[in-house]
């Protein structure tokens, strides 16, 4: 029998109460199935968007391993201290008890693809007529010798929401006046590419606001150059003189591993001691994934433009980090703008309703001190070869605090309004 | 959302002041300052003889009147709440609306930051004393008749509201759906001319904003209409 919290019944209770010794998702409905694996900012979007806009017509099912999402944006706000760890913390209940979608609390092991059913860790298999994946990345832990997920208990990567985010919190304000911080940063492709220098922004700031600037934060970079990279270089040279140092692979040379019992990162050029040393290893679509055979040698899965839907499988989409997006970069954004695309020809497909041509967007925001705030951003349409830019848009150097402040602002508008855009209202 | 704790929420002000007739500001304020004041009210705002309703409420005959009571405005659920329970425009309500609306109404979709200089209040508020004495046209949610302006073609065609439902996903990640607004402007149930010149106002620089050029750079007349037409439809909350 599957560990079925109470909730898991959502809001078909009322029908199930003459059957309930068999779980809301495996009652024939007669409806149309549509499941979706992963409650993030992919999977809930999209598990929204259908059961919002198919009504009665479809059953939505979401499957997710986790009972709360703590959201990966925002993060390094909370970090820096301009949030908090609850305020970035969001539950499923308003799209149960508002949308009728049925939450499975459970950890999907597999996806039988011959039978059309999900298969769960603990036993039951959820069938679905479509079935959304939008699990996010997994680690190659291996991608930094010596890393592993051992070693992430002390040089966490909290590049996943939750206990790392803590964790990482906890070391930094450990952190003296003095010591050192080392980010070892990953390769492309990633999830949001300006994360890691934003995160160093807010490491300084709260080192700053202490007055520890004695203390130095150092960047070892697989990568040559980096999102925003000049926009960010300018505040750090603003707001923190001294304190940042970003070496690329041409001045380190290589990245020979870590060190995790010595907080030693060795590169070519030099062995970095660090006191906190936040380790962010490459990455790939998460695991179910590649266990369902949905990606390919890249390490994603490839999708069709127009619709989102796998190259490996008619019957099923995805979206987010775990996909080739094309120019889209891999943010929450991004994630939220695929899933109502694959949500509206998801309902195409079992309901027949309208289906419009692609359209995607994105913008992300980056905090580098106290109300200086900056974005990039662009909007995206399928073409057959790939989810293909159209325009763009990037914060310039040298902007007024004025237009910095309101920019910051924004990004608190957009915080709310993509939360309850995923977790309902 | 991070304006809560810079002043005094209205509630707190003393009875005693909001139920004085004279301003509880001190010092009778300048009209003449208080039109210029007004610019920055007169995107969402007409007063005067023949005001109409646009993105706000028309602002004639406003001292005395009840919060949320224009019939046929689409007020926020938080704006009715209030009048129903007695709030009445007199200078102090003003005052302390337009110093911050979202600490005196929380959960308004009035997308004004507040106005902080209380002098400049004082000249406003002296101002539309003066100009709301005049009439509304008849029927003030009617919309104005087409004139041969930006964006007349986009408001000529009958919007798809489907098609405006599916574009419309991409905005609501920024501007929520129920009509709230912390950061960033509420755009629903606005009436469709207001909507239609400001898209076209983004999309041709006379507003600058890197997001909102973005945003509507690539869409066409039938995209705008289709817009136009689906969030003028939806009710705040
Ligand atoms: C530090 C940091 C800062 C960021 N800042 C921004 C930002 O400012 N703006 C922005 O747009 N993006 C930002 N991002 C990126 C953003 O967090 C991700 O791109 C986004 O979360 C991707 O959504 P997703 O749905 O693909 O994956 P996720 O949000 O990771 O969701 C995946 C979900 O699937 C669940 N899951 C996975 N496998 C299974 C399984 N087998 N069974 C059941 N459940 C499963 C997981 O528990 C998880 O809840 C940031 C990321 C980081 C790390
Ligand atoms: C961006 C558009 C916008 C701007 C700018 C704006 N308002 Fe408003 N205003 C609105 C909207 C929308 C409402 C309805 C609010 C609600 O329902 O919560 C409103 C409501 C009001 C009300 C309440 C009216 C009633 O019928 O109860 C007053 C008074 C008011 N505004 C005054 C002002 C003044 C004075 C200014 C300038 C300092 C201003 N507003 C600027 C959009 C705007
Ligand atoms: C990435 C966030 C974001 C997205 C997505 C977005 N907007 Fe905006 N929008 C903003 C911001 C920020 C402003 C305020 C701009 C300014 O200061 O002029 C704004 C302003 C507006 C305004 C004027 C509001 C006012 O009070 O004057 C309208 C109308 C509007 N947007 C419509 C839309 C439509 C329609 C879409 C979708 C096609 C959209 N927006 C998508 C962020 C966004």
């Amino acid at each position: 029998m599957p560990k079925l919290t109470r909730r898991a019944f959502g809001l078909v209770a009322g029908a199930a109460a003459a059957n309930l010794a068999m779980p809301a998702y495996l009652r024939a409905q007669g409806k149309p199935r549509a499941v979706v694996v992963g409650g993030g900012a992919g999977g809930a979007t999209a598990a929204r968007y259908m059961a919002k806009d198919a009504g009665d017509e479809l059953d939505v099912t979401l499957i997710e391993a986790n009972p709360k999402y703590t959201t990966c944006f925002f993060s390094n706000l909370y970090l820096g201290d301009f949030r908090t760890f609850d305020s970035i913390t969001h539950g499923y209940n308003t799209l149960q008890s508002n949308y009728g979608i049925t939450l499975v609390n459970g950890f999907a092991e597999a996806i039988d693809r011959d039978a059309n059913e999900v298969v769960m860790a603990d036993g039951p298999r959820v069938p679905y007529d479509r079935l959304l994946v939008s699990p996010g990345i997994d680690f190659i832990w291996d991608s930094v010798p010596g890393y592993s997920e051992e070693a992430s208990e002390i040089m966490p990567h909290s590049w996943k929401g939750g206990a790392q985010t803590k964790l990482l919190k906890s070391k930094l304000d450990a952190v003296e006046d003095g010591q050192q911080i080392v980010m070892v940063a990953p390769p492309n492709p990633f999830r949001c590419p300006p994360g890691p220098y934003e995160r160093v922004s807010m490491f300084a700031h709260v080192l700053k606001a202490k007055g520890h600037t004695d203390s130095r934060i150092v960047i070892i970079d697989p990568k040559p150059t980096f999102s925003k990279q000049g926009l960010f270089e300018e505040g750090w040279e603003k707001h923190y003189p001294g304190m940042v140092e970003w070496y690329g692979p041409d001045v380190h040379g290589g990245i020979v591993g870590v060190d995790p019992s010595t907080g030693e990162v060795e590169t070519d050029l030099d062995t970095f001691q660090g006191d906190l040393v936040n380790v962010i290893p490459a990455q790939k679509a998460g695991n179910i994934a590649h266990v369902a055979g949905l990606a390919n040698e890249t390490g994603f899965c490839p999708i069709d433009p127009h619709s989102m839907r796998s190259k490996m499988d008619d019957n099923i989409f995805v979206v987010g980090d775990a996909c080739i997006p094309g120019d889209m970069p891999k943010s929450a954004f991004s994630a939220n703008s695929q899933a109502k695309v694959a949500a509206m020809a998801i309902r195409g497909d079992l309901v027949g309703s309208r289906v419009f041509p692609a359209k995607y967007s994105n913008t992300c925001w980056s905090l580098i001190e106290t109300d200086d705030g900056v974005k990039v951003g662009a909007q995206y349409v399928g073409t057959d070869e790939k989810i293909s830019s159209t325009s763009k848009f990037i914060s310039q150097t040298g902007e007024d605090a004025g237009t910095r402040k309101a920019t910051y602002e924004e990004s608190l508008g957009w915080y709310s309004g993509i939360t309850s855009d995923i977790f309902g209202v | 959302m991070q304006t809560g704790t810079r002043r005094t929420p209205w509630m707190a002000v003393p009875v005693a002041i909001l139920l004085a007739t004279s301003p509880a500001f001190s010092g009778e304020g300048d009209p003449l300052k208080g039109e210029k004041a007004f610019k920055a009210c007169k995107a969402c705002h007409k007063v005067g003889a023949g005001a109409r309703n646009g993105v706000g409420p028309h602002l004639d005959g406003l001292f005395g009147r009840a919060a949320g009571s224009l019939k046929g405005f689409k007020y926020s659920k938080a704006m009715l709440a209030h009048g129903e329970d007695g709030l009445v425009w007199d200078e102090a309500a003003l005052d302390a609306y337009i110093a911050d609306p979202r600490v005196m109404i929380p959960g308004t979709r009035m997308s004004f930051r507040g106005m902080e200089d209380e002098a400049t209040r004082a000249d406003l508020i002296a101002y539309l004393k003066q100009a709301s004495v005049h009439n509304p046209v008849e029927n003030p949610s009617a919309e104005a008749p087409l004139r041969a302006e930006m964006g007349a073609a986009a408001l000529a065609i009958e919007g798809d509201r489907d098609y405006g439902a599916y574009l419309a996903t991409e905005c609501v990640t920024c501007h929520q759906i129920t009509g709230q607004t912390n950061g960033i402007p509420s755009i629903v149930g606005w009436p469709k001319p207001d909507f239609v010149r400001a898209l076209f106002e983004y999309k041709t620089n006379v507003r600058e904003h890197q997001v909102m050029k973005l945003m509507t750079v690539n869409l066409g007349n039938e995209e705008i209409a289709a817009l136009a037409e689906y969030f003028s439809s939806l009710d705040p909350q």
